[in-house]
């Protein structure tokens, strides 16, 4: 019995190795002189970061995802948050075919999520740009954030709002003054979750991009070409930006908590 | 003199927090043991530690003066009734009950016959095929005792398994639990914090305060002679009576008692059933005093009412007949009893 | 009340209106133009036609890119099963105090870039990637390893690293919901820690499991980045297929065909997983 228990443990530390030895070789070998090759590394050298700094399109990338991911976030909320609203407290005939057509892009592929909105661009005459990417993060995203606010909905205390209501307040004072405020937290998770899932985004892009590149676009032709160390480096860089957002995210979060505590 | 259940010096400890104190206890075989006392007093986890689901800290656990404390809970001869009930919710009722069977690989047919039994003992064989979520909840705890008893364990523990139910159920389920307990001949040891349910079904009591035993015996013996004053308070309501005891003899204010006790304060217990309304009459071995009546509250079968005495003490009186506003009241000698000091 | 009917429309017809427009129209268009075809011109000639559903049907390369990507996908679900069915365990079970720190852990991996993650992989299994340069230098192998890049294998590992985290959190939710009295209940009654998770924890988990278990093959079989990434020719997946088609070989209504075949069968797998999922969930 005991044995059994040290058996997951030990199986467990090596699930653990298997989702972050990949990232530890990238950051590792970024440094490393040679690039990729050879084992152990040696010749540790900052070089890869400082082409990376250099190198201009890398960076007007970065901008452009920026953009389109902040974009995103407005859109995804402004499209999502009545959209949870409405599955939460309200019944109204095709609610169900309603839920499943907000949450398709989640399961359905990428690909498919892509092309269809390459469809709808072409036939109404539009052309690619950074603007079509926006639009097709933000119909992807939308699913996501639907199901996060949803979720940040359901666990909000009615009562609340029915005590604003008993005092007169109408619904969407109620809203701006209690739900909203109470949705705080989750509010700013979603927004951070949709941010870097915009970020991130490829299969989609890759059918709506125009001239301009998206951050993972640009690394992504650079692949093509064939890789040099440098890749390492923003790899790197890109996980250690995730790293600071999360826990970014989970210390605004727990701030928040305690600033209920407060009487 | 070797008893069934036996707990040595049981204590246990929550880093700075003292939850038992030295359990000393002798379980007889057969016997319907009540732990009762009230939330913090340690009961649960007493039942926790036989069960198996906590170590003591201190002291030893012998069953059949096997040591029982150093085996894990699966192999113990003991089974728990949940509070909650804790029924498997994918399995039928039938798979429940066959749950401890099977697990210790059983052969199929002893299972069916077995599980058959002890459904019909519990009156739910019926509901064989039927899944927890469709049977109430006085069902479900049936069927807590049918999987538990059906493994014919040598002691059967049950954490306040009643106290789910509502009154009517609560009565009802009582009498099946004594005449089951009876019927099957094992040891029940019964956790509950309702000393009305402990002094009805039990054969012994043993009252926990601040994870002490304050005092054991038969319902009986604790309920007419407790022997601290939280016993007295805690079982029943009882008046908590200072006096002086000089020559044996002590001075209530209101009235003057036997106590075969030595000089110098004391404090009694007397249960305010043992206050009747008498007529001035002495010699009759019966204690007498005056009071004033000074509130009533009606209940029905009788009627307790608050007496003022001379001296300014009040009682608490239970009368079957109203007598008036005030009047004369006696209680026989041995009804006043002393407790131990705090 | 003819008030709260107006806000319940003003709340309902932006969302509204953004899906039919960016959704529903869309994979209308999609399903039109599967009927199309392509003529000598490249033009695309507006006639309703069954020629790209017979062209999927009759050329077996579609069918057999179909069977692949799901083979993959099913490896990906197994894989991630294993991995990631006793890590929820040993975090619901296991973990205690450091559980919270742990399951955050086992998150961050999805924040980080899928492309970081899969280009990693590549690094990794390259003929002078760390894998095939550590056997080599430890002389278990002569030469480095073929096949650990532009194949299956390469592919599977990759979707696989990206999917254990989406099978991770529903399997602890549910595990998180087993009471815990229910286990109490078992070992009171006989059972070793081994038969309580086979009668007890297995069964009741399997809500979750199935959850994540559909979202990984989901997910798995639509994927075209890690085949492009990581793949050869002989690991050419279905996405790739109509991303192809949409680009290089441009042919749109025959991928148009395509993509509805994808739609269709993942809202088959997707009903089926449902079905199962409420039948196997208790109380």
């Amino acid at each position: 019995m005991k044995a059994g228990r040290s058996v997951l443990t030990v199986y467990a530390g090596g699930a653990y190795a298997f989702l972050y030895l990949p990232i530890v070789v990238l950051v590792v070998y970024s440094f490393n002189r040679d690039g990729v090759g050879g084992f152990p590394p040696q010749h540790w050298t900052l070089d890869w970061y400082r082409t990376l700094f250099a190198d201009s399109a890398m960076w007007t990338s970065v901008g452009n995802s920026v953009i389109v991911a902040l974009s995103t976030v407005a859109l995804s909320m402004l499209i999502g948050f009545p959209a949870a609203y409405a599955l939460d407290r309200y019944s109204f005939p095709g609610k169900s075919a309603f839920q499943r057509l907000v949450l398709l892009p989640l399961i359905v592929p990428g690909v498919i999520t892509g092309i269809s909105l390459l469809l709808l661009t072409v036939t109404s005459g539009f052309r690619l740009s950074l603007a079509t990417v926006i639009f097709g993060h933000a119909t992807a995203l939308t699913a996501v954030a639907a199901t996060e606010i949803f979720a940040g909905l359901a666990k909000l205390d009615r009562s609340l709002e029915e005590a604003s209501a008993d005092l007169g307040a109408g619904k969407l004072r109620t809203l701006w003054h209690i739900v909203l405020p109470g949705m705080r937290t989750s509010l700013l998770g979603t927004a951070l979750l949709v941010f870097t899932l915009s970020m991130d985004e490829i299969a989609v892009t890759f059918f709506l991009i125009g001239r301009e590149n998206t951050l993972p676009l640009e690394i992504w032709s650079r692949l093509r070409r064939g890789a040099t160390p440098e890749m390492n480096a923003i790899a790197s860089l890109i996980f250690l930006f995730s790293v600071v957002t999360i826990f970014l995210s989970q210390w605004l979060m727990s701030r928040n908590n305690t600033e209920r505590i407060k009487p | 003199m070797n008893s069934f259940l036996r707990l040595e010096g049981v204590g246990k400890r929550f880093g700075e927090h003292t939850v038992l104190e030295s359990i000393l206890l002798d379980v007889e075989q057969g016997e319907f043991l009540t732990l009762l006392g009230e939330s913090g007093s340690g009961k649960t986890t007493l039942l926790r530690i036989l069960a198996g689901f906590e170590e003591p800290t201190v002291g030893r656990v012998l069953l059949e003066d096997q040591r029982l404390d150093t085996i894990p809970p699966h192999r113990r001869p003991i089974h728990t009734v949940f509070q909650s009930y804790a029924l498997f919710p994918h399995m039928s009722v039938f798979d429940n009950v066959a749950y401890g069977l099977r697990v210790r690989g059983c052969a199929r047919a002893e299972v069916t016959t077995r599980v058959g039994e002890a459904l019909e003992k519990v009156h739910m064989d019926r509901f064989a095929r039927h899944f927890p979520r469709q049977i109430s909840g006085g069902q479900k705890q049936r069927v807590a005792l049918a999987r538990a008893l059906v493994n014919r364990p040598r002691l059967l523990l049950l954490d306040e398994p009643l106290s789910a139910l509502d009154a009517n159920l609560r009565l009802e389920m009582q009498r099946e639990l004594k005449s089951l307990q009876r019927e099957v001949g094992i040891t029940f040891i019964f956790v509950t914090h309702d000393q009305s349910e402990a002094l009805a079904i039990s054969d012994r009591v043993v009252l926990l305060h601040r994870g002490k035993v304050e005092q054991c015996g038969t319902p009986r013996e604790i309920y007419s002679t407790p022997r601290t004053a939280y016993a007295a308070s805690f079982l029943g309501k009882s008046n908590l009576i200072r006096g002086t005891v000089r020559d044996g003899i002590a001075d209530c204010g209101a009235f003057f008692a036997h106590a075969a006790l030595p000089d110098g304060p004391a404090t009694f217990s007397l249960r305010p059933e043992c206050i009747a309304a008498a007529s001035r009459s002495a010699g009759d071995g019966l204690v007498h005093f005056d009071a004033e009546v000074i509130a009533e509250q009606f209940h029905g079968a009788d009627s307790l009412l608050t007496l003022r005495c001379c001296g300014g003490m009040e009682l608490s009186a239970r009368l079957a007949e109203r007598h008036g506003s005030g009047g004369h009241f006696a209680f026989r000698s041995q009804d006043l009893v002393p407790l131990e000091a705090a | 009340m003819a008030r709260s009917r107006l806000s319940a429309w003003f709340v309902t017809l932006p969302p509204f209106a953004w899906i039919a427009l960016f959704l529903f129209v869309p994979y209308c268009l999609l399903f039109c133009y599967s009927f199309w075809s392509l003529d000598a011109a490249q033009q695309v000639v507006h006639r309703f036609s069954l020629a790209n559903y017979l062209h999927l049907i009759q050329t077996p390369l579609y069918l057999t890119v179909i069977l692949r990507s799901m083979r993959i996908a099913f490896s990906v679900v197994g894989l991630t099963l294993l991995i990631g069915y006793p890590l929820g365990c040993f975090l619901v079970f296991r973990a205690g105090k450091y559980r919270r720190m742990l399951y955050q852990a086992v998150i961050i991996p999805l924040w980080v870039s899928y492309l970081v993650r899969a280009y990693a992989w590549k690094v990794i299994f390259g003929n002078e990637g760390v894998m095939n340069t550590l056997l080599l230098w430890c002389h278990a192998t002569r030469h480095p390893l073929g096949f650990l890049l532009y194949s299956p294998f390469a592919v599977i590992v990759t979707l696989t690293h990206i999917y254990v985290p989406f099978v991770v959190l529903p399997v602890v939710a549910s595990l998180e919901k087993i009471p815990h009295e229910l286990l109490e209940s078992s070992s009171d009654l006989g059972a070793t820690a081994w038969q309580t998770f086979l009668r007890v924890i297995l069964p009741l988990s399997l809500p979750g499991v199935v959850s994540g278990a559909t979202f990984a093959f989901l997910l798995s079989f639509g994927d075209f980045l890690a085949p492009l990434l990581l793949g050869g020719p002989s690991s050419v997946m279905i996405a790739n297929i109509v991303a192809n088609l949409f680009g290089a070989d441009y042919n749109w209504p025959l991928g148009a065909a395509v993509a509805v075949v994808i739609l269709f069968m993942v809202m088959v797998i997707l009903t089926i997983t449902q079905r199962l999922e409420r039948r196997w969930r208790v109380a």
